[in-house]
């Protein structure tokens, strides 16, 4: 569309949405957060290696371990939604693949996240 | 999407080559973008040989010599030549930067410059910043206060209030980092942009400044301000060695604290 919009008028648009921060903040908590929950997880993978299946869920038949685990997870993808989401606002200009793509992926890490959980709580207390 | 090629009327052609006199004594080529709306052609990017014996030793030195030895079409802004007007801005070796500031003694093979990046071109060297200037426009840039001054006297401001000032002040707007940032190019029409938010942050960190808050208020927004992603290129690039990125920073980490 051409516009003849005066360039103060475009520079100014719809005016400040008054939010961002709640998302820049939640990036930069979850990252710091996934530092030890990553430790844990390395240390827990390289003491489990070789284990058998068994002893797997005796692991995460410890409510800590089960908590550690789960937190990874959403923790996790919680940081993934929200790096994806930042890259796809960056460089997806077209609003409708824009807002389709921005549902997708809060699908994909909800339910990816509630998955992996339950199977958490299914392996390690037999439900 | 966001365009990484750059459109067919855009690519840039190979361009004439303007031969140094015999009599050179010290060559260097200099490759210069060329664009004339009015041509209808695409870009070209021309070559002038330079005897630096009888040149400047700074860049703008070598495009005046050009301009007015070799060809007089050659069209770029320039002004005071010491780095304070931030009028020759231009994109030079690669990096934004001030002309007139860049010796070219620092830049090793041939001298390639072009216009800022990811801005309109209006002829040559010269980018059309009409948005950007809006922009700085819409952070409003001067001393809001209910507060009158003292009658007959200027406001006050401590010692250590002043120093906040202290790397914000000499910002000249020659828009290197802004133009630097790739934020800027995918997004340029809703993030402000490093200089306009440096410019902005010089009035949020002035204590006699009364708007703090409506200031915060207008920045806190997912475009305007939180497209910033500290990649960094507004520091590395600024001609007066400004750290935008840590500007940008504080006006976030404000907006942080004030909902703590």
């Amino acid at each position: 569309m051409t516009t003849m919009r005066s360039p103060l008028g475009r520079a100014r648009g719809l005016g400040s949405a008054k939010e961002g921060l709640a998302s820049f903040m939640a990036l930069r908590v979850t990252a710091i957060a996934l530092i030890p929950l990553c430790l844990w997880f390395v240390a827990s993978v390289i003491s489990l290696m070789g284990a058998d299946y068994d002893t797997l869920r005796e692991f995460l038949g410890s409510p800590v371990n089960a908590t550690l685990f789960s937190l990874l997870i959403l923790a996790g993808f919680y940081h993934g939604l929200l790096g994806l989401q930042e890259v796809i606002v960056d460089y997806v200009h077209a609003k409708p693949v824009q807002i389709v793509l921005l549902l997708l992926v809060k699908f994909l890490a909800a339910s990816l996240s509630v998955f992996l959980v339950l199977s958490i709580v299914k392996l390690g207390f037999g439900v | 999407m966001v365009e990484f090629n750059l459109p067919a009327n855009s690519l840039v052609k190979e361009g004439k080559t303007f031969k140094a006199p015999a009599s050179a004594k010290n060559v260097r080529r200099f490759k210069i973008y060329r664009y004339d709306p009015d041509s209808g052609q695409n870009p070209r990017l021309d070559t002038f040989e330079i005897d630096l014996a009888a040149c400047g030793p700074m860049v703008l030195d070598a495009l005046i010599k050009i301009k007015n030895e070799v060809d007089s079409t050659l069209t770029f802004r320039r002004s005071c030549r010491e780095g304070i007007c931030g009028s020759c801005a231009m994109n030079i070796d690669g990096t934004n930067t001030l002309a007139c500031l860049k010796p070219i003694e620092d830049i090793s093979g041939d001298v390639k410059i072009y216009p800022l990046p990811h801005m309109p071109v209006v002829k040559d060297l010269v980018p059309d910043l009409s948005v950007p200037y809006a922009q700085y426009a819409s952070v409003e840039p001067w001393m809001k206060a209910d507060t009158m001054p003292p009658p007959g006297a200027e406001r006050r401001q401590s010692v250590q209030e002043r120093e906040k000032l202290d790397g914000l002040w000499e910002c000249i707007l020659c828009f290197c980092c802004q133009t630097s940032c790739p934020s800027y190019w995918w997004n340029g029409d809703r993030y402000l942009g490093s200089a306009v938010l440096l410019q902005a942050y010089r009035w949020i960190a002035d204590s006699r400044d009364e708007a703090t808050g409506e200031r915060l208020d207008a920045l806190t927004d997912p475009f305007k301000l939180y497209r910033c992603h500290t990649i960094l290129n507004c520091s590395r690039t600024c001609p007066k060695g400004l750290n935008p990125g840590s500007a940008i920073a504080d006006i976030k980490r404000l907006i942080a604290e004030r909902s703590l």
